[in-house]
């Protein structure tokens, strides 16, 4: 754990960004913590205190010589870690396509997961069908693991006539029940608590099913993020609590938002086991997944997880973070880029080669390119058609009121 | 006189500010460093010091509190909710707190500070960066309600907003930022040669509690504030009607006199707002109305408003009052 940088000469304590525009940014080359430093406590005997090294340390598996080890070594069999490899590629491509359009104004706004790929992808592996999904809007990888088309998924993002939300919210506000998705909402933080309440419902009803939820280091403030540790730890519900700390919330860094010490070490406090994660190495988050699901599922309830890692892209496609901090931070961040170290084990475990890689990236950008098109057949942000102005009025209530329905007819379309 | 959009009027009220009062400080999401995501404190931290202008943790509850405890020992806190549609995790402390200090304490407490808040549609933003939540706070006796349109009004309602002793929710529309809006999301002019955008690069202040006429008529009083007044604008134009319209400036207390004055000369009277029908400003304005206009009202008056429904994001142009809507209200108010 770095130390937090303060102004000294100010009569509060306020913090300063490691590094801002001009400066060269350096975070001492790869992580100090190495994969084996930490046991895996049994999930089904561990509580708080047993973790009080995971939250503070840092869980690890892909060494920087990209060899799996130490006891949190999922022991993932090939087929899956290609398949995972395969669904990060798809969403950084994906993501890529649809920034692209956003600048033509094909869609108003869009989000990336630039960086963040593993995140929900190797976490919604490690959980099964029946769990619940509760995102933040980083975390659309979550929908191709449950096998979301991905036309649907652009449909929604440009607005058309198919867009299963109908033109209501702004762009990567996905929702699928199908997939057990539950629908995003703007306003930051309000699913953690939610996701709480889910769990509850899942267990009153005695079903064997999780609810994961994630929010990022800076929502983490909220009201929402506490709420949820202390209903959590209070009730002991099957739910996964994830705060993504990607250091940077909009332009505000952690260190200008938090005098505390890590995410993780908050839910000790709370009397939840609490784990920090490498959120670049795949194997690592689908073990700890993995260990969070079986806790919950031997009916021993939260699991807290500060996934930590780097926001690589703008926070959104208004936003523009070379005004804050160095272009180039990304390529020194320790942890890397999560495709490319997954890819690198791939290869050094001989189950992978370069080949193989281009060939993959080739087939998704076609089917991602394919997809694009189908869709805007059903319209587009820039041209229409769009759904019905009638969506407006309609699903407010169960059934259109009166008074909704007269203004209904006074806009008469 | 200098020409500054909006974005720069209000920087340049909290740099007086801030030069003028010691007490006055800063603080919000992005607002440091950054400067704000619409760029409305863009350098004042560099030109005032961290700990008078300065980013704050992501929690609109908390900085609400905050901003209370700073104003109940002395400072003249002025705080950024980064979206109105995001103010409401601070509802509990300015309804139930900021409100209700002074009455509570026996006027020996209060909390002087302004929330100035992005607000209303026409950015795309759907859901939840569209919302004009106005009616939430001119229902919570306590607060001051002020509603911005232009740059020059800006700078001055901002100015009087921060130098009043009570707290003041301050509302820019978003949409006007960077030129008035007149309704067509395919023609927006910047405020470049507008007069309102010709703003002094002194001091000075607009009062709170004046409305504006923006534009003397005699067959019809138009009401708006925000983004409406030049959608408004555009629909009197469109009407060919000889409308009275008038910028509310300040919703809690609201000029009653200059409206009354108005609707008793032409006997007619539209009320737009884009927030939703139901429970509107609209609607305590056109009950007002009523109560001192009666017998000089010739005919019913109208409100044009966002539905009674949640802010949609592609379909916002049938959503948001439009200038044919109004016209249409207007000339319904000439039938006999």
């Amino acid at each position: 754990m770095t130390e937090r940088k303060t102004i000294a000469t100010t009569p509060y304590t306020i913090g300063v960004a490691p590094f801002r525009p001009g400066d060269e940014s350096s975070f001492g080359g790869t992580f100090a913590e190495k994969p084996g430093d930490l046991n895996r406590p049994d999930p089904a005997k561990c509580d708080s205190r047993d973790t009080v090294k995971h939250a503070s340390g840092l869980i690890r598996v892909m060494d920087d010589d990209n060899k799996a080890k130490g006891d949190w070594d999922p022991g993932l069999d090939a087929e899956s870690m290609i398949q995972g490899l395969e669904y990060m590629m798809r969403l950084r491509i994906f993501d890529d396509r649809m920034l692209k359009m956003q600048r033509t104004g094909k869609l108003s706004f869009y989000m990336q997961s630039f960086g963040e790929e593993a995140i929900a992808i190797a976490q919604t592996m490690a959980l099964e069908t029946q769990d619940w999904i509760f995102p933040s809007y980083r975390q659309p990888g979550a929908q191709f693991v449950r096998g979301r088309d991905m036309v649907s998924m652009i449909c929604h993002c440009i607005g058309n006539t198919e867009d299963n939300v109908k033109g209501r919210q702004m762009p990567v506000h996905y929702t699928w029940k199908e997939g057990r998705f539950i629908s995003i909402s703007s306003p930051v933080g309000t699913q953690f608590s939610q996701a709480v309440g889910v769990a509850m419902a899942s267990a009153y009803k005695g079903l064997d099913e999780v609810c994961i939820s994630w929010l990022g280091d800076g929502t983490s403030a909220q009201g929402d993020y506490h709420y949820a540790l202390n209903f959590a730890s209070t009730f002991k519900p099957p739910v996964i609590l994830n705060v993504v700390n990607n250091q940077w919330a909009i332009s505000t860094h952690k260190n200008l938002a938090t005098g505390g010490r890590t995410f993780a070490e908050r839910g000790l406090a709370y009397d939840i086991p609490s784990l920090r994660v490498d959120g670049n190495d795949f194997l690592a988050l689908y073990s700890v997944t993995k260990w969070a699901r079986e806790r919950a599922g031997a009916g021993l309830g939260p699991t807290h997880i500060e996934v930590y890692t780097y926001r690589a892209g703008g926070h959104s496609s208004s936003d523009d973070p070379s005004a804050y901090r160095p272009e180039k931070e990304f390529e020194c961040w320790p942890g890397g880029d999560p495709v490319e170290r997954l890819k690198l084990h791939l290869i050094e475990t001989k189950i992978w080669d370069e080949k193989k890689h281009s060939a993959l990236e080739k087939k998704i950008d076609d089917e991602v390119m394919t997809a694009y098109k189908e869709a805007c057949e059903f319209g587009d942000l820039a041209s229409g058609p769009y759904p019905p102005a009638s969506t407006i009025f309609t699903e407010v209530y169960e059934t259109v009121p009166w008074h909704v329905q007269e203004q209904r007819e006074e806009l008469g379309k | 006189m200098t020409k500054m959009n909006m974005i720069a009027a209000l920087n340049s009220a909290l740099e007086h500010q801030l030069q003028r009062d010691e007490n006055v400080v800063i603080f919000g999401e992005d607002v440091g460093y950054f400067g704000g995501v619409f760029r409305v404190t863009a350098k004042l931290q560099e030109k005032f010091g961290a700990h008078r202008v300065f980013d704050s943790p992501l929690a609109e509850g908390g900085i609400a509190a905050i901003a209370m405890g700073m104003g109940l020992n002395g400072l003249r806190p002025v705080a950024e909710i980064q979206f109105a549609d995001y103010i409401f995790p601070a509802y509990d402390q300015i309804v139930n707190e900021i409100a209700k200090v002074r009455h509570r304490s026996g006027g020996e407490f209060t909390a002087p500070l302004t929330f100035r808040t992005p607000a209303g549609g026409g950015i795309k933003g759907g859901h939840h960066h569209s919302q004009s939540p106005e009616a939430q706070f001119t229902h919570t006796p306590g607060l001051k309600v002020v509603y911005c349109s232009n740059p020059y009004n800006a700078k001055g309602l901002l100015t009087s907003a921060i130098e009043c002793n009570d707290p003041v929710i301050f509302f820019e529309p978003k949409r006007c930022y960077r030129g008035p809006f007149y309704g067509d999301p395919h023609n927006v002019p910047t405020w470049n040669g507008h007069p309102d955008g010709e703003v002094p690069e002194e001091y000075y202040s607009v009062p709170l509690e004046q409305a504006r006429i923006v534009k003397e008529g005699s067959a019809c009083t138009v009401i708006a504030w925000g983004a409406m007044v030049h959608v408004s604008e555009q629909a009197i134009k469109d009407s060919g009607i000889d409308c009275e319209l008038i910028d509310l400036q300040t919703l809690v207390p609201w000029d009653r006199d200059t409206v009354v004055n108005s609707v008793k000369k032409t006997g007619r009277c539209v009320i737009v707002h884009e927030a939703p029908k139901t429970s509107g400003f609209g609607a305590e304005m056109s009950a007002s109305i009523q109560e001192r206009c009666f017998y000089n009202l010739e005919a019913p008056i109208i409100r044009v408003t966002g539905w009674d429904t949640p802010f949609p994001h592609t379909t916002e142009w049938d959503y948001l009052p439009s200038p044919a809507r109004i016209a249409e209200a207007i000339k319904k108010t000439q039938e006999e």
